[in-house]
């Protein structure tokens, strides 16, 4: 039976069921966005002192819903799209055990509406962490633990998938880059799901009654092994996705397949471990295991996340010289598709990602100088750099380039399109960098109320940190409008966007549609031939090959070396603790 | 010619890497290690360590401590809490629980004292403003610091870990006295 179509634009072939779960993944994911998107609206304009607008319980609530419907819910259902297309489009194979596929996208489904439903019922209003001894209702966590035994079926049909096709030879040689970055994903997601798993089901018996005590430093540790890899899921996806979109646009080859691959192996080695860096001011961790734990484990990804920042944007650099952008530096950058905003989401997601996302991250991650930063708006501020304009920038990215591709659709109002990256991109931005100044303050993050209104003692914070928070609210609700456009650009493109011929329509791809009146006609896709040849004196000679990428690399390192021992003299001012 | 096609070389392990790539790792190499050798660096020679020292404990117990030292060093009372001026160097308390940090201390600048910290009840977050000391209050974990407030004044302690309704309500406070 014919189960294949090939896209005739970008030369994807797809697998029916690989194709359909690709779209409900996506759409569901995209839905998730939604919610959290409409709940950041009540966030901002609550931690905006000026405009105060939601009363505590429910800026809790909505805090807390915001939270994990962004962070896992959006991320994770968007990334098994991103498993399958890896796995199955990208190795012209089909899809191992569609059944177990849908079966883990549905406990997925039934979990995340689960978990929702607790979180607005008011009586789970916990934070995503829901740290113990504080209770969320049963399903809270039950619909947790749904959803991450769901991705965990839908990661192990991928693997499954890439077993077929090596067995099949669907493809020759060793697996893409891209794909080998899935498969980093998907293995870190394992050792995630395991945490996960570890406290999330002793803390929903005790949430029923089976279990007496959860120890809150244990829950701590535990669940910051699941929560710190699920970031690296995070990471390792758009990284993959990154490269992707470089080869898409430009052609662009690796510089180094080792590099590269080398990098991501990296992730998964040390990125588990790293995940002390949350508990840093906690009671009774020792500083030799913190040392060990925030410099070989971390400071190794670190070094991984500095190599791929160098390297994506040096493969492009490379691409567009060959293609005679050769003058200065940054000739190949200024000349790239500014106004495609599948190159200036990606290009915006890698700067904010590299140059706030990982300093920042790094610099609050040293064991002492978290002693002034924990718990502040700083904290957000930093991981909206990572997964809002680092990792939900670039998804946004790859929603553009899967549009015409996936969907068969044109893109609808591509203006808005085309604005889309630098209004949301902008705005995030703009949210960050307030939210780390107003952190660098003392103020608190998941805190209603910066006036401590009623409290029994008073305290006051300066007056600038009131105007940092409210100019990052303004970006803030810029971020909101861009993430609206985007909603706008993709719903609208699948329910108005023109069809693009041969059209395999929204739900062809499901069952029940007659096959005959398919475009999947093709039987068995042509085998994937390996990349051609380098050139002869690849690597072999003295230059740089992409100077102006080396450029901003150093201007990188810079930045980060001066901002880590600005930080270094602030902790310096605090009183002396031992 | 791309990174969604396999390697052009069947042997990619074997390819050469370009000059660049090699400089930019060993660059970022280098630099990882000096911010791995600054954490012990700053134990040795820098005056803000987090210590070590923890005890497992219960509400009852630690709460009993606290009350030992207020009832012997109790100076005063603000907002209905008492304000307690401990002794130079000794083991001082401070709790948090819903929603309030208990007692009020009265400390002397540039003395050192061992400040103990425990919940009652959910986690806190023991937040010293203005200076912007961050520490996790975990139940059932006595953490204890040795502390040299070293510029007198009047200090709030804020939670900054979420802890239910009232969260924003929790304001302690610290004096320093010369
Ligand atoms: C669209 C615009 C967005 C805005 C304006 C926004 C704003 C905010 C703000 C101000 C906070 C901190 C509140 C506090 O601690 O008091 C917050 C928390 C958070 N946001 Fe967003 N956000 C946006 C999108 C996202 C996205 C796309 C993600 C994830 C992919 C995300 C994930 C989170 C998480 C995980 C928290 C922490 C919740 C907690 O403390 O438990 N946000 N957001
Ligand atoms: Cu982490
Ligand atoms: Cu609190």
């Amino acid at each position: 039976m014919s189960e294949f179509r090939v896209c005739p634009d970008s030369g994807f072939y797809f697998h029916k069921s690989a194709e359909s779960l690709m779209k409900v993944n996506a759409v569901v994911g995209i839905v998730a966005l939604l919610v959290a998107g409409i709940l950041a609206i009540g966030v901002v304009l609550t931690r905006w002192q000026e405009v105060h607008l939601l009363p505590a319980d429910m800026f809790y609530m909505v805090l807390t819903a915001h939270g994990i419907n962004a962070l896992l819910f959006w991320c994770i259902f968007f990334e098994m799209a991103i498993l399958h297309f890896a796995s199955s489009t990208l190795l012209r194979c089909r899809l191992a055990t569609p059944r177990w596929g849908w079966a883990g996208f549905f406990l997925m489904l039934i979990g995340a509406i689960m978990n929702n439903v607790a979180v607005f019922s008011g009586k789970s209003s916990v934070m995503m962490t829901s740290y113990v001894p504080m209770q969320a209702e049963p399903h809270f966590y039950l619909g947790l633990i749904l959803f991450a035994v769901g991705a965990l079926i839908q990661v192990f049909v991928f693997f499954g998938t890439l077993v077929i096709a090596q067995q099949e030879k669907t493809y020759d040689g060793s697996v893409p880059l891209v794909t080998f970055g899935a498969i980093t994903a998907a293995i870190i997601a394992v050792f995630t799901v395991a945490s996960g798993a570890i406290i999330l089901i002793p803390t929903f018996l005790w949430s029923v009654g089976y279990v007496s005590h959860i120890d809150a430093e244990m829950y701590r540790v535990i669940w910051w092994g699941m929560g710190h890899s699920s970031q690296q899921i995070n990471v390792a996806a758009h990284v993959a996705v990154w490269y992707l979109i470089a080869g898409v646009l430009f052609g662009a080859r690796p510089m180094s397949e080792k590099v590269s691959r080398f990098a991501f192996l990296l992730y998964i080695f040390f990125l588990q471990l790293a995940s002390a860096h949350h508990i840093l001011v906690d009671p009774g961790i020792s500083a030799e295991w913190k040392i060990f734990n925030t410099s070989y484990a971390m400071y190794l990804a670190v070094l991984a996340s500095m190599v791929h920042g160098l390297t994506v944007p040096g493969s492009i650099e490379v691409a567009q010289r060959a293609k005679g952008y050769t003058k200065g530096l940054f000739e190949w950058l200024r000349k790239a598709p500014w106004g495609n905003p599948i190159f200036s989401a990606m290009f915006i997601s890698l700067v904010t990602f590299g140059f706030i996302g990982g300093i920042t991250g790094v610099v609050m991650g040293t064991e002492q100088i978290n002693l002034i930063i924990h718990n502040t708006i700083y904290v957000p501020a930093h991981f909206h750099a990572t997964v809002v304009t680092g990792t939900t920038l670039t998804f946004m990215a790859l929603t553009y380039l899967l549009i015409p591709v996936l969907f068969r659709r044109k893109m609808f109002l591509p203006w808005v399109a085309k604005m889309q990256p630098y209004v949301f991109g902008g705005g995030m931005t703009i949210l960050i960098l307030f939210m780390l100044g107003a952190g660098t303050l003392g103020v608190s993050r998941r805190h209603w109320d910066m006036d401590f209104a009623g409290a029994a003692m008073a305290f006051e914070y300066p007056a600038i940190a009131y105007t940092l928070m409210a100019v990052g609210a303004i970006g803030g609700l810029l971020a909101i409008v861009g993430g609206a456009m985007y909603l706008i650009v993709a719903v609208g493109s699948l329910l108005f966007g023109g069809k693009l011929e041969p059209s395999a329509g929204i739900l062809e791809s499901f069952a029940g549609k007659p096959l005959h009146a398919s475009v999947y006609n093709i039987n068995k896709p042509a085998r994937l031939e390996m990349a051609p040849p380098l050139p002869e004196d690849h690597n072999k000679g003295g230059g740089f090959e992409a100077p102006g990428t080396f450029a901003l690399a150093i201007l990188l390192l810079v930045t980060f070396v001066v901002y880590y021992f600005i930080n270094w003299k602030y902790l310096s001012s605090v009183w002396p603790l031992g | 010619m791309t990174s969604f096609m396999p390697p052009a070389d069947r042997h990619w392990w074997k390819v050469p890497v370009g000059k660049q790539e090699l400089i930019w790792i060993a660059i970022a190499l280098v630099w990882c290690i000096i911010m791995f050798l600054m954490m012990p660096l700053w134990h040795v020679y820098g005056k803000q360590n987090l210590s070590t020292e923890a005890y497992q404990t219960t509400p009852a117990k630690f709460g009993a401590k606290v009350e030992e030292m207020v009832e012997k060093y109790t100076v005063g009372e603000e907002a209905g809490i008492p304000i307690v001026a401990p002794p130079v160097g000794s083991d001082i308390y401070m709790l948090g629980r819903l929603w309030q940090w208990y007692p009020v201390l009265k400390l002397k600048k540039d003395q050192e004292y061992r400040l103990h910290l425990s919940s009652m009840d959910f986690q806190h977050g023991f937040s010293l403003q203005p200076d912007n000391i961050n520490l996790q209050v975990v139940p059932g974990y006595d953490m204890v610091l040795k502390i040299t407030p070293d510029k007198s004044g009047e200090y709030g302690v804020i939670c900054n870990e979420y802890c239910g309704i009232g969260h924003h309500l929790m304001v302690g406070k610290i004096y320093v006295e010369d």
